[in-house]
């Protein structure tokens, strides 16, 4: 009788919740289509994406193809774009962090005068728009022959990520047992040894967030590189390289289709893998500018 | 060309922190030469405080200062001109219709993303394929604005009524209202706007539900149970209890959304280029800056942003301040 019980109430559930399952699993549909029909027109022969539905493409005969994949990453120079996005994204995430790591945990560990200060300093920056550097920093770049160039776009995305990098450490540094660093001071451990052997090691959560953060700020970034790389396709990173295939191509689906795939695979994998320290990084830190 | 690109990645990659730690290893060696550990206490913090505040000033606080000069002058920023670029901005027909879709994506976007975010946060607080779900929802947070652009812009696809539609939006309206006539989306103000503001939403109310879901988390079972036991629906539960005990972070989200959206550009820079009555203020600061090359009239642009972010900013400060104390 017990049993029976228990099932009549887990049917109860399921049809007291049915309401419930069908708006949430049509949100889920609604949230996850549009990926879906670009995932499988970027496998679609031209004419077909042109002609019918991507729907469609489940019906026999199944017509798939690798041509589009083949085309854009040659001659569309997306392949070329891919290795690109790798070099800048890389460096761009390694540079901050590690500045920011030294910055936080003076902030967190030294007395100094106008400590406070400079740290609200750094939350104020949080939420300045990058429109505001835009003009100024092009002109530097352009007088020190930074502009188009890896190593302009490296520092650029380092020093825009700071605030962020430097607020989010700072908490978590700031919130490390304090006996720690005492007995670290008493056995005459430097402070090189102590932020190498202690502070590192011990921060790699807020690390870990916040690489993958920055990472995925990089990566996706549209506006930094288009103002510091300007129109050299022998550095534009994806997203660039795809929005001149959209101005230029318009409707050439079978290239828009798998380019954009191409760019997104990496975060994709990354946010699977991962998602729960890009999870903890944005609780940390939802102020991001 | 390609294996010296190779080896600069490399190098940039092994090299950078390498060269970091050294700067702070022979610079701890040189602070321990300093006599007296209270002279040592006192230069240390800014040794290394300053490679990021180094590039804070180059990145952010020189042009900060910078182009709030610069909007004084202008266009080849050879002469002071006044408020004139700020007036023009003001009275210039195509600048206003961009500031006039800029509040339009801000109040939209921000009201859309929150609510759908708390709704979405609430409703798979109560199904066991709740991660999952949540999921999905998050995943576009991980795309970039352009490969969103291309996403929706194929969504958004057109062909006449007769043919058979390849967009996803058109061709479902098609199928579920009869004889539904085919939009093309994004050419029609204001039609075309409200369509660029729906990828916005797809791609950051993740972001909304994501916290708003830690915050519910938050609320303590025995304060939802109590209530249940006292009788009360679970509609008076959302309005009387989630909704309150959890104003301060739905404010949170909301700032932050508030701050986003101002400064949306790459999808209306993929998807529109701002034609067609959908531009907004950074893309008109893009134009005015590139095509235009007005640097004045672009850096006062800047300024408005900035300028209308500052409440924001203050909420932020202040809410620290009280985390702190």
């Amino acid at each position: 009788m017990k049993s029976l019980g228990t099932r009549n109430n887990v049917l109860v559930k399921i049809v007291s919740k049915g309401p419930l399952n069908i708006l949430i699993l049509f949100i889920c549909a609604a949230w996850l289509i549009p990926s879906l029909g670009l995932f499988v027109s970027s496998f679609r022969p031209a004419h077909l994406i042109l002609s019918t539905g991507w729907w469609r493409a489940f019906k026999t005969p199944f017509t798939f193809t690798l041509e589009n994949y083949k085309k854009v990453l040659t001659a569309a120079g997306m392949g070329r774009s891919f290795m690109n996005s790798l070099i800048i994204t890389i460096p761009a995430t390694v540079m901050p962090i590690l500045i920011a790591a030294f910055a936080a945990y003076a902030f967190a560990w030294m007395k100094f005068p106008g400590r406070d200060l400079l740290f609200l300093l750094v939350v104020g920056l949080l939420v300045v728009p990058i429109q505001m550097t835009l003009i100024p920093v092009l002109t530097l770049f352009n007088k020190l022959h930074l502009t188009g160039t890896f190593a302009g776009i490296w520092i650029a995305h380092t020093g825009y990520g700071l605030p962020f990098a430097v607020y989010l450490l700072r908490n978590f540094i700031g919130e490390l047992p304090e006996e720690m660093f005492e007995s670290a001071h008493l056995d005459g451990a430097s402070h090189y040894t102590i932020f190498l052997h202690l502070v590192l090691p011990t921060s790699i959560p807020a690390l870990s967030s916040l690489a993958i953060f920055q990472f995925m700020w990089v990566w996706n970034d549209l506006l930094v590189a288009l103002i510091y790389l300007g129109g050299n396709p022998a550095v534009s990173p994806m997203p660039l390289t795809i929005s001149n295939l959209v101005n230029s191509y318009g409707a050439g689906w079978e290239y828009l289709t798998s380019a954009a795939f191409i760019s997104m695979m990496l975060p994709i994998v990354i946010f699977f893998s991962l998602q729960k320290y890009f999870v903890r990084g944005i609780l940390a830190g939802s102020v991001k500018g | 060309m390609n294996v010296k690109i190779v080896i600069l990645a490399i190098g940039a990659v092994a090299g950078v922190p390498v060269i970091l730690m050294a700067y702070i290893m022979f610079g701890e060696r040189l602070i321990g030469k300093i006599k007296g550990k209270k002279r040592q206490a006192k230069i240390r913090p800014w040794f290394w405080l300053s490679p990021a505040f180094i590039l804070l000033i180059v990145f952010l606080i020189y042009p900060v200062i910078n182009t709030i000069i610069l909007s004084f002058e202008n266009a080849s920023s050879t002469k002071f001109v006044g408020l004139k670029n700020y007036i023009f901005i003001f009275t210039n027909h195509s600048t206003l219709i961009a500031l006039k879709n800029n509040l339009l994506w801000l109040v939209f976007v921000t009201l859309v993303t929150v609510t759908l975010g708390l709704l979405i946060a609430v409703l798979t607080d109560r199904i066991k394929y709740e991660s999952v779900a949540k999921a999905f929802i998050f995943l576009p947070m991980a795309i970039s604005a352009v490969a969103a652009g291309v996403i929706w812009k194929f969504m958004y696809e057109f062909r006449p009524k007769g043919t058979e539609q390849i967009g996803t939006v058109n061709a479902v309206l098609s199928g579920v209202i009869p004889n539904f006539a085919p939009k093309a989306w994004l050419f029609n103000p204001p039609v075309n706007t409200f369509a660029l503001m729906i990828v916005y939403v797809w791609m950051w109310t993740g972001f909304c539900m994501i916290i708003l879901s830690a915050g519910l988390k938050g609320i303590p079972d025995s304060l939802l149970e109590a209530a249940r036991i006292d009788g009360a629906n679970e509609w008076k539960i959302f309005w009387r209890i989630i909704i309150p005990t959890m104003a301060s972070t739905i404010i949170v989200v909301a700032t932050t959304m508030v701050i986003n959206v101002l400064k949306i550009f790459d999808i209306v820079y993929v998807m529109t280029n701002g034609t067609l009555g959908t531009e907004v203020i950074a893309n008109r600061m893009y134009k005015e800056m590139f095509n235009f090359r007005n640097f004045g009239r672009a850096s006062a642009i800047a300024v408005i942003l900035l300028v209308a972010i500052i409440p924001v900013m203050l909420v932020n400060i202040k809410r620290f301040g009280q985390k702190r104390s």
